[in-house]
């Protein structure tokens, strides 16, 4: 579609290229209809297969989520005209179907529901988009308040180290019978951060400092606050127990790193301190150590007569979906027991949707990251590249670090699955992820001029 | 800078595809050993998902399934347990099937592929047949009468129709209760626990599994070894033998329990259950006709069916001439189960000829529609038809005259061999009691019923006696029951 846009643009006239691309915003609007529509689908699919018939809040829901879903629309169409027209389309979808999967569980478990909760947070979500797509009128301003944003992230790092530890991990918060997970928001913090450093100094980061052998590296007033912080946040979540989010923003460091000043020293770098973080981690956190020793041995547990971990419960749940998978309501991923819902949501997806829906909801994701790194290509300024590709590779990252623990590609670690899982500060931030990405796709595709920044 | 975000999408699009082809590994490529790993329950959650086939008797349902609501939802549920059960085994969520729960396991679970309406059906909508039915042999009331006949004591009973081979009545005591066993919950363990510590063996099926030392009843097969041979032509005719008898080459005499043994014929040896007569005879009919008579019987034979295995009885070929002296008598190495001992009682009834046993009549689909019957069992030429008839004889003398006279029905000709097989260090455990015959009706062409009863903790005092006082009234109360129906 830009393709288009960019060829007949640059036939018309290269030099001046006044025009302007298209809004596709009634593309949008029908992509919101389809999303609903097959989410709707899903629920009473549920229903059907269950309890042979229409689940009675179908057409609620189902209105519940298209009212939503019009009215991020509008919003983007009056604040965001120019924005991509995929990325709300395919936050719907991926937020719907995880309301459909949770909703699934949910009569697997009829003492824990969760659907309702989500469904409360995905509203606040939705509402949270909003309220950016119509207050936040240009992305640049975010690069004012940078620092605002990393003394905000490590605040609601730290937070939860003063309430009482869940299932092991001190990463919640509990307010009025909500638990809120201050990390998660974190995360959107942190790449503001670095977007904003990191376009502020990139140049004293490429071309100043020592060079050591061939890599070349910057001095350290440069450099110093950047891993200080950086060190502080991996610090405190070790504390926290909580490596996922801790491999989260270590990855998004480096890609950003990169990204920004083009050294490839500073991958090495970035590995080298990877590859010590997790000898040290490992040697110093036992249940580290036991989550490498699941994903070598996933049968262990089955060998010593103890039955099957969660990891091999989430394998035989993959396996049972097979090609085309069960149909929704129809397998047996409640086995996996505790974090069904959550972290290893992708497992019932797996199961009951088979390798073609579980491949669909990855391009899905692929879709959504690639939408964030176009809207960084065709942006000008550094900061916005930046913070799109900082926005996309969190995405990426989150999916590929959950999605490979489930599947058993790589040491399992807790993560929500994006939009997918239950737990409403990953709603809500990843609500704030597609909104901040509106944004700077509707600035990049309204300034676009058929050629790629330099 | 926009070359090293190229360079960073394509870093995710790197992840991507690894998360795909990760995905197709254990979707697809792995997903067998996963399917099949034994800590994945979902095979069973399917496999208790669905009720499960009944068995039946005379059309009544001997089971059933009770909807739990759990996680394995349908449990089996018995209507007679223990009565049935050497006939149903159990079927347990946690410790798998026994008998025809689990020789019949593919009909009764809906796993037979012949269940399915048309080849392939199932692969194409990915259902599940219905359990299908299992019709047994049984007749109702004669297994009742053998239940109730042994009572609290230990014992089997094995009932079989001599013209076909069709088991009326297989009961084992002291037996359990199969739905015991059904679920998965500690109950259940509990249960287990103790069945299997119980020292009476409850679960043990007596009537097929357990093998006896026959005693005296296999007198019938040393009998129709002589006949058969040609040792002797005539039943009168005196025989020879000395009373107590030497076993050759030792110096151990046998001796009987009755009087008037010394060189009596044939038939009174008999009737009167001369362990000097038979020993005699044993060695003189020599072990090569002895054995084929009793292999022909189905001794020795390892792979009988009906539809669940049945223990081997045995008769011992490699044994010098005082072991096979005491082999003839059923003692020595000598070893039969009820079951056996009653299709012995059938060759004699159906003119030499019996077929295989078998438990289970037909096989349908949950509809009804017959899915596969016993067909035609193979036949066994067990004696010479003439040996036979003069058995039948010897067998009706031994009711009318002899030792078996309490098994005797008005109306019918019975026919019967009792039996007091000792074992035990030097005989010292308390005897077992046995009871083999056959009746016909009067005016029927040919028997209908031949039993084999074993009582092991007789009551009476160790004497020839106690297989006619214990076992014979059992044998006669299943046979006036099959006589009857």
């Amino acid at each position: 579609m830009s393709k288009a846009g960019t060829t007949s643009v640059a036939a018309a006239d290269p030099v001046t290229a006044v025009a302007r691309l298209p809004r596709r915003r009634g593309i949008e609007l029908a992509l919101i209809v389809v999303a609903v529509l097959l989410s709707v689908y899903g629920y009473c699919d549920v229903g059907l297969a269950k309890n042979g018939s229409l689940p009675p809040g179908a057409a609620g829901y189902g209105a519940g989520l298209g009212v939503l879903a019009l009215l991020a629309h509008c919003a983007v169409r009056l604040r965001a005209p120019y924005a991509d027209p995929l990325l709300l389309p395919i936050g719907v979808l991926l937020n719907g179907l995880g309301l459909v999967l949770i909703y699934r569980l949910d009569l697997e478990t009829p003492d824990d529901r969760a659907a309702p909760t989500q469904l409360v947070w995905s509203t606040l979500g939705v509402g949270f988009f909003i309220v950016v797509v119509l207050l936040l009128r240009d992305h640049r301003v975010l690069q004012r308040y940078a620092y605002v944003c990393v003394v905000a992230a490590l605040a609601l790092l730290t937070l939860p180290i003063f309430f009482p530890a869940v299932n092991g991990a001190r990463i919640w918060i509990r307010i009025a019978g909500f638990s809120i997970q201050p990390g998660e928001f974190a995360k959107v913090l942190l790449a503001v951060f670095f977007a904003a450093y990191l376009a502020a100094n990139r140049n004293a980061l490429r071309y100043t400092g020592r060079r050591i052998w061939r890599l070349q590296l910057p001095t350290g007033r440069v450099l110093g606050p950047i891993v200080a912080i950086w060190l502080l946040s991996v610090g405190v979540l070790v504390l926290e127990r909580d490596l996922g989010t801790s491999l989260l923003f270590f990855g998004l460091f480096v890609v950003l790193l990169y990204v920004a000043t083009g050294r490839t020293g500073w991958i090495a770098v970035g590995l080298l301190l990877a590859a010590l973080g997790a000898v040290a981690v490992g040697w110093l956190e036992p249940h580290v150590h036991s989550r490498v020793e699941d994903w070598l041995h996933p049968f262990a547990s089955i060998e010593a007569g103890l039955g099957a971990n969660q990891l091999a419960q989430s394998l035989f749940a993959f396996a049972a979906g097979g090609l085309l998978g069960t149909g929704l309501g129809l397998g047996h991923s409640v086995l996996i027991g505790f974090a069904a819902k959550s972290d290893f949501i992708l497992a019932t997806a797996g199961e009951e949707l088979g390798l073609a829906g579980l491949s669909a909801i990855f391009l899905l994701y692929g879709l959504l990251v690639e939408r964030g790194y176009r809207a960084g290509l065709m942006l000008r300024d550094p900061f916005g590249r930046l913070l799109a590709v900082g926005l996309a590779s969190i995405v990426s990252l989150q999916v590929f670090v959950i999605a490979g623990g489930v599947t058993g590609l790589i040491p399992l670690t807790g993560m929500a699955m994006p939009f997918l899982a239950q737990g409403g500060s990953s709603v809500v931030t990843n609500w704030a992820i597609v909104a901040l990405l509106v944004r700077v796709s509707d600035s990049a595709r309204r300034q676009y001029d058929g050629q790629v920044a330099p | 800078m926009t070359r090293h975000i190229r360079l960073a999408a394509v870093f995710c699009a790197l992840l991507l595809v690894a998360l795909l082809a990760n995905a197709a590994r254990i979707q697809v490529f792995q997903a067998g050993p996963y399917d099949d790993n034994p800590a994945n329950r979902r095979q069973n959650i399917a496999r208790y998902g669905q009720p499960r086939g009944d068995i039946l008797a005379d059309g009544a349902r001997l089971t059933g399934s009770e909807d739990t609501g759990e996680q394995l939802r349908y449990e089996r549920t018995y209507a007679h347990g223990p009565m049935y059960a050497p006939v149903t085994g159990f079927a347990s969520q946690v410790y798998g099937t026994t008998l025809l729960e689990h020789a019949e396991d593919d009909v009764l679970s809906g796993t037979d592929p012949m269940l399915s309406p048309f080849p392939l059906w199932n692969d194409f909508t990915r259902s599940q047949n219905a359990g299908g039915d299992v019709v047994t042999t049984i007749e109702p009331a004669a297994q009742k009468a053998a239940y109730t006949g042994l009572g609290g004591r230990k014992g089997a009973v094995a009932a079989i129709e001599p013209a076909t081979g069709r088991i009326l009545a297989l009961v084992s005591t002291p037996s359990y209760d199969p739905a015991l066993l059904s679920g998965n919950g500690p109950a259940v363990k509990r249960s287990w626990e103790r069945l299997n510590g119980d020292p009476d063996k409850p679960m043990l099926n007596r009537a097929v599994r357990q093998t006896y030392p026959p005693g005296s009843t296999f007198k019938v097969v040393t009998a129709a070894a002589a006949l058969d041979a040609g040792v002797l032509k005539n039943l009168d005719e005196p025989t020879d033998s000395p009373d107590p008898y030497t076993l050759p080459g030792t110096t151990t005499s046998l001796t009987n329990e009755a009087d008037g043994c010394r060189d009596a014929s044939l038939r009174e040896a008999f009737v009167w259950s001369c362990n000097t007569v038979f020993a005699k005879l044993g060695v003189r009919v020599g072990v090569a006709d002895m054995a084929r008579t009793a292999q022909a019987m189905g001794f020795n034979d390892t792979e009988v069916k009906i539809p669940f295995s049945v223990a081997p009885s045995t008769f011992d070929t490699s044994v010098d001439r005082a072991q096979l002296a005491l082999s003839s008598i059923g003692q020595y190495n000598t070893r039969a189960t009820p079951l056996q001992m009653a299709m012995v009682a059938a060759a004699v009834a159906n003119g030499g000829q019996v077929r295989s046993p078998y438990l289970v009549e037909r096989t349908t689909r949950a509809g009804g529609a017959t899915v596969a019957t016993a067909g035609s069992r193979p036949m066994r030429h067990m004696m010479h038809p003439s040996t036979a008839v003069r058995m039948k004889e010897l067998m009706a003398d031994v009711v009318t005259e002899g030792t078996g006279r309490h098994a005797a029905i008005r109306g019918a000709t019975v026919g019967g061999k009792t039996g007091t097989a000792q074992h035990g260090v030097d005989n010292s455990g308390m005897p077992y009691a046995w009871f083999v015959s056959w009746a016909q009706r009067d005016g029927d062409m040919q028997p209908k019923v031949a039993v084999a009863v074993v009582v092991e903790d007789a009551s009476a005092r160790r004497g020839e006696i106690s297989g006619g006082g214990d076992a014979a009234p059992i044998a006669r109360a299943v046979m006036r029951e099959v006589l009857n129906s």
